[in-house]
C-alpha cells in the first residue's frame, strides 16, 4: 500500500504541492430490513477508491477515483495539483495548517464479534420476529426493523511523514411501528428514531439489544397515541429524553461550535453560526450546570477513531464549560484562527470521494446529580418528551422547532396522560440557560446519530451524542 | 466516464456468469466537479470519478442483491456470487414478480457535451467575475459552480436494456453584508441556460435592497413566494404513492378524486418536459408515464410501481425504485402549472405582503395534515403599497401546506428550480409564528 501512496505523494510534490495528503478507501457494508413480516432489503456491497488532497500555491486541489491503479493514482495527483492551481487564482491568503507531528500507526475499532461473520439467517430471523411482535398489535399498518454494517478500512498519508492505517466498524438496529386510524398516523420507534440504535461496536451491540423485548411495547405506544390528545399549546417546564437531547445537543451546540461554518465556508448552503470567534470565553452558552464535551476517544462513539482524515490524533475537550463557551471543532487550517497551535482533530470526510470538512465528533452532555424520578417529582406544571419526529434551525443555529414521536404530560410531580403531537420551539442560548437539572450518570446513554448531512457535494457523517434526560424551564411548547 | 458500450459489455459479462433463474444489473459511472468559494475566494475545489455495479438475482421465489464499483473481472464474478448466495438464504416471497422483458423507451436529451467540457479554470474564472460583483458593494460572497455528467443503464436476463447519459450544471451564490443577505441559484442540463454572472447580481441586488431590516411580528401575511421556495414546498408532498395510499400513511388516503387544493393547483410527474428531461424509465425498467397527480386543485391520479399496479389491476406508472421497493412509488420529474403574471405584478398588486427569496431547513410536523415548519432566509422583503419597502429580519412558519395551495391568488410562469418546474406564486394567510436575527 505504501508504494501506492507514496506515488501519489511524490507526483503531487513534484508537480509542485507544498502539501498533499491520499487516503485509500475500502469499505465492506451490508444491511438487511423487514416490513410487516417480509424481508425488505437486503444487500452486500464493496466500495473502493482514493482521493488526493493538495495545496499549491497557497490554495487547496482535491481529486478522485474508484480506479486504485499506480496510473490512476498520478493522474488523479496530477489533476488534484491543476485544480488547486486554478484555486489560487481566487485567494486572500495562502493556507497554512496548524502543525502536526507525523504519526505512523495501526488503529481499529475494538470489537467482540464481527457482524460480517454473523449469518444473514440470524439477522433475519431477528429481524422477522421483531416484526411479527409489533404486527399483533392493534392499529398497526407497517412494521419495520433494520440492522446495518459498514466496516471501512482507510490509508492515510501525508508529505510530513505520517502514514496511518485505520479500520473503523460501525453497527446499526432498530425497529419502528406506523399505526394509522381516524385520519392520523403515527409512529413510535425504539432505541431511537432516525434508524434506531448505532455504535463503533460489534455484533455484540446487537445482541445486547432489548430490541425483541421492546417491540410490542413500541407498537402500542404508536396506536395508543391515535387517540391521545393532542400536546397544549403553552409555555411550560419542559423535560427532554436523551434520543431527544442527543439530537437537541447536535442541532444547537454541534453544529454551530463547527469552526468552518463560524469561518463563513457554509454560508452559502448549511449556514454560518451565531457563535462567533469573538464570544469565545465569554459567551454564557448556558447555565452553570451545562458541561459539554467533545471527545473522539470515547468507547463505542460513531465518531470515535484515532486519527482524523488530516492525521491528527483523536482528542477530549470541553466546548462548554459550567455554561461558558471555551472551545471549537476545528482543523489544521482554521485552529490558528483562534489561536490554537494544534487541530482538535474534527476533519473527517464522507468516504474517498469527499473532502475532509470539519465534522462533529462525539459530543455529550455531562451529567448531573438528578434521578429521573426525583427530576419528575420536582416538576409542577411540564411535559416530558422524547424521540425525535422533526427538526428544524435557522442558519446561524439560533431559531429551532423540534417536534417528537410521543410526550407525557407532569402535573404535581407526577407523569400522568400520554401526549401526541408535541412540538417545542425556542433560542439556542436562551435555550440552554434555561436548563437547571440534568439526570445522573445512571441515565446517561451514548445515542448515535448516523446520517448528519453536511458540505457541498453533499457529504454524510456519524458521531454520538451522550446525554441523560434534562431539563428546561418555560419553554413555548406549540 | 464509461461509454454505452462499455456498460453494455459489462451487462453481458454479469448475465454470462450469472446462475440463477433470473438476473438483473445496474451499471452508472459518473464525473463530476465542482469549485465552492466563501468569504470571496475558493476554499474547496474538488473532482470524482466513480462508477457502479449492482446485481439482482432471482432463484425461484428468492431474491438478493449485492453492488460494488470494482468492474475487474474477480469483482463481477463476486459480486454475481454474493447476490446468488444471499439470495439462496433470504426467505421466499410469494409476490416476487419475473423480470421484464424488452421495452421501448421515448428519446431525452438531457446529455449536454459542452458541460463536459467546462474546467476548474473555467469555474474559478465564472466565480471570480461573480466574487468581484460583490466586493464592488462591499459585500462577501459565498457559493458553489458544479458541472458534471452521468450515464447509467439497466438489463436482465430477459433481454431488457435500458439507458440513460445526462449532464447538469448548478451555479448558486449568497451575497453577505453586515445586517443581510441575498441569494440566487439555477441548475439546468444545459449550460447556456446558467448565467453566473447574472445569477451573482440578483444576488448582490438582494443583498444590497435588505441591508438594515427592520422587524415585522409574526402572523398571518399575504405572501409572494419566488420559485425556490415554492419547490420546498412543493417537494413536501409525499404522498402520491399508491402503496402510502393503500397503508394509510399519505396525506391522500380516501381522499382521491376530492378537491383538496385550489382550482388553479395543477400537478404532473413528467420527465418529458424540457425543462427536465428526466429519465424514461424505473428502477425496474418500466417506460415513466406522464403522471397528473392533481388537476384543478382535484387529487387525480397516483403513481404505481409494477407491485401495487398489480394488486389494483392498472398499470404501473414507471416510478418504482426497483428490487423489493418495500415503500412505493415515488413520483419524479414534477412539473406545477403556472399562471400569465410576472413577480413585478404580483408585488404591484399587493398592499402589504412579504416577499420571501427561499426558504430553510423544511420538515413535516404532520404529514397527515401537511404541516410543515421552516425558516426564511437570504432576501425577504417587506412589500408596501405595491412595491418593495424594505428588508426584513427572517421568519419561522408553521404552515398547512393544502390551505396555503388553497390560496394562491396569483402565478407566474413556471421554472425550474429546485428539481422542479414551478412557478413563484402569491398567496394568502400564510403562517410565521416566530422570528430570528439570524442572516
Amino acid at each position: 500500500m505504501k508504494d501506492l501512496t507514496d506515488l501519489a505523494l511524490d507526483t503531487a510534490t513534484r508537480l509542485g504541492a507544498s502539501y498533499a495528503d491520499i487516503r485509500i478507501i475500502r469499505t465492506q457494508y451490508e444491511s438487511v430490513s423487514a416490513k410487516n413480516e417480509k424481508v425488505s432489503g437486503i444487500g452486500k456491497s464493496e466500495d473502493e477508491g482514493f482521493g488526493v488532497r493538495v495545496i499549491v500555491d497557497g490554495a487547496w486541489g482535491y481529486s478522485s477515483s474508484s480506479r486504485v491503479t499506480k496510473s490512476e493514482i498520478e493522474r488523479i495527483s496530477a489533476e488534484a495539483v491543476d485544480i488547486a492551481r486554478a484555486s489560487a487564482t481566487l485567494k486572500k491568503t495562502d493556507v497554512v495548517l496548524a502543525p502536526e507531528e507525523p504519526h505512523e500507526d495501526v488503529w481499529r475499532t475494538p470489537i467482540q464479534k464481527d457482524p460480517f461473520k454473523v449469518p444473514l439467517e440470524t439477522k433475519i430471523d431477528l429481524l422477522l420476529k421483531i416484526n411479527a411482535g409489533m404486527m399483533k398489535v392493534k392499529d398497526i399498518k407497517v412494521a419495520s426493523s433494520q440492522m446495518s454494517f459498514m466496516k471501512e478500512l482507510q490509508f492515510f498519508a501525508n508529505n510530513e511523514g505520517s502514514f496511518i492505517e485505520q479500520e473503523i466498524l460501525r453497527s446499526g438496529a432498530g425497529c419502528s411501528a406506523t399505526a394509522v386510524g381516524d385520519g392520523d398516523m403515527q409512529i413510535r420507534s425504539f432505541p431511537s428514531s432516525h434508524g434506531g440504535g448505532f455504535m463503533c461496536r460489534g455484533y455484540e451491540m446487537i445482541e445486547e439489544m432489548p430490541l425483541l423485548d421492546n417491540a410490542q411495547q413500541t407498537a402500542e405506544e404508536a396506536s395508543a397515541l391515535l387517540r391521545a390528545p393532542k400536546c397544549p399549546e403553552k409555555k411550560a417546564d419542559l423535560i427532554l429524553g436523551g434520543s431527544q437531547l442527543a439530537l437537541q445537543i447536535h442541532e444547537s451546540v454541534g453544529h454551530p461550535t463547527e469552526l468552518d461554518r463560524v469561518l463563513g465556508t457554509e454560508a452559502n448552503y448549511a449556514g454560518t453560526s451565531f457563535a462567533t470567534t469573538e464570544k469565545l470565553g465569554k459567551l454564557q452558552y448556558g447555565s452553570p450546570v451545562v458541561n459539554i464535551v467533545a471527545d473522539s476517544t470515547v468507547p463505542h462513539g460513531l465518531a470515535t477513531i484515532g486519527y482524523d482524515d488530516e492525521g491528527v490524533e483523536a482528542q477530549r475537550w470541553h466546548l462548554i464549560e459550567n455554561g461558558l463557551f471555551v472551545g471549537y471543532l476545528t482543523s489544521r487550517e482554521t485552529a490558528p484562527v483562534v489561536g490554537e497551535k494544534r487541530s482538535r482533530g474534527a476533519m473527517r470526510a464522507d468516504g474517498w470521494q469527499r473532502i475532509p470538512l470539519i465534522r462533529m465528533t462525539n459530543i455529550s452532555l455531562m451529567p448531573g446529580e438528578w434521578t429521573l424520578d426525583d427530576l419528575i417529582a420536582d416538576t409542577k406544571d411540564g411535559i416530558y418528551m422524547d424521540s425525535n419526529k422533526s427538526w428544524s434551525i435557522d442558519q446561524k443555529r439560533l431559531n429551532f422547532q423540534f417536534g417528537t414521536e410521543i410526550a407525557w404530560e407532569i402535573k404535581n410531580g407526577k407523569k400522568t396522560r400520554m401526549l401526541k403531537n408535541a412540538v417545542y420551539q425556542s433560542m439556542t442560548p436562551e435555550f440552554w440557560n434555561s436548563c437547571d437539572a440534568i439526570c445522573n450518570q445512571d441515565h446517561f446513554v451514548l445515542w448515535g446519530v448516523a446520517n448528519c448531512g453536511k458540505g457541498q457535494p453533499g457529504q454524510t457523517a456519524e458521531m454520538s451524542h451522550g446525554a441523560a434526560p434534562a431539563r428546561f424551564r418555560n419553554i413555548q411548547i406549540l | 466516464m464509461l461509454s454505452k458500450d462499455e456498460i453494455k459489455n459489462i451487462m453481458d459479462r454479469v448475465m454470462s456468469i450469472s446462475t440463477a433463474d433470473e438476473t438483473s444489473a445496474r451499471v452508472s459511472s459518473s464525473r463530476s466537479s465542482l469549485t465552492r468559494f466563501a468569504e470571496s475566494h475558493i476554499h474547496q475545489n474538488v473532482s470524482e470519478d466513480n462508477v457502479h455495479l449492482s446485481v439482482n438475482a432471482i432463484l425461484g421465489k428468492r431474491m438478493g442483491d449485492a453492488s460494488t464499483n470494482k468492474l475487474d473481472d474477480e469483482s463481477i464474478k463476486k459480486v454475481v456470487a454474493d447476490a446468488i448466495e444471499i439470495a439462496k438464504l433470504v426467505p421466499p416471497d410469494d409476490e416476487l414478480l419475473p423480470r421484464l422483458g424488452p421495452q421501448k423507451y421515448r428519446e431525452v436529451q438531457s446529455h449536454d457535451p459542452s458541460i463536459d467540457g467546462i474546467t476548474s479554470m473555467d469555474r474559478a474564472q465564472s466565480v471570480a467575475e461573480a466574487v468581484s460583483l460583490c466586493e464592488e458593494n462591499n459585500l462577501r460572497a459565498a457559493g458553489a459552480f458544479s458541472n458534471g455528467s452521468s450515464c447509467g443503464a439497466l438489463g436482465n436476463s430477459k433481454g431488457l436494456f435500458a439507458f440513460h447519459k445526462s449532464s447538469g450544471v448548478n451555479f448558486s451564490m449568497t451575497a453577505l453584508g453586515d445586517d443581510s443577505s441575498g441569494w440566487a441559484g439555477k441548475s439546468s442540463h444545459r449550460r447556456a441556460k446558467v448565467d453566473t454572472k447574472s445569477l451573482g447580481a440578483i444576488a448582490v441586488a438582494k443583498a444590497v435592497k435588505s441591508q438594515e431590516p427592520k422587524e415585522i411580528p409574526p402572523g398571518k401575511y399575504t405572501v409572494i413566494l419566488e420559485p425556490a421556495a415554492v419547490s420546498v414546498m412543493v417537494f413536501m408532498f409525499g404522498g402520491f404513492n399508491a402503496l402510502a395510499v393503500d397503508e394509510g400513511r399519505s396525506f391522500l388516503a380516501g381522499k382521491m378524486g376530492e378537491k383538496v387544493l385550489g382550482d388553479n393547483i395543477t400537478l404532473t410527474s413528467d420527465p418529458y418536459h424540457p425543462l427536465h428531461q428526466g429519465r424514461p424509465f424505473d428502477g425496474d425498467g418500466v417506460p415513466t408515464k406522464r403522471v397528473v397527480l392533481m388537476e384543478n386543485g382535484v387529487a387525480a391520479n397516483l403513481v404505481y410501481d409494477r407491485l401495487t399496479a398489480g394488486k389494483h389491476g392498472v398499470e404501473p406508472t414507471g416510478h418504482g425504485g426497483g428490487g423489493r421497493n418495500a415503500y412505493g412509488a415515488y413520483p419524479s420529474s414534477i412539473v406545477m402549472e403556472g399562471g400569465n403574471a410576472t413577480l413585478e405584478e404580483m408585488i404591484a398588486s399587493t398592499e402589504k405582503g412579504v416577499l420571501v427569496t427561499r426558504f430553510w431547513y423544511m420538515r413535516v410536523v404532520d404529514p397527515m395534515k401537511v404541516i410543515v415548519t421552516g425558516m426564511t432566509r437570504d432576501g425577504t422583503f417587506w412589500i408596501e403599497n405595491g412595491k418593495i419597502a424594505y428588508g426584513i429580519k427572517n421568519f419561522r412558519f408553521n404552515q398547512d401546506v393544502l390551505d396555503m395551495l388553497s390560496k394562491v391568488e396569483m402565478m407566474s410562469e413556471s421554472t425550474l428550480a429546485g428539481g422542479m418546474v414551478v412557478p413563484a406564486m402569491k398567496v394568502r394567510d400564510f403562517n410565521f409564528t416566530s422570528g430570528t436575527d439570524a442572516v
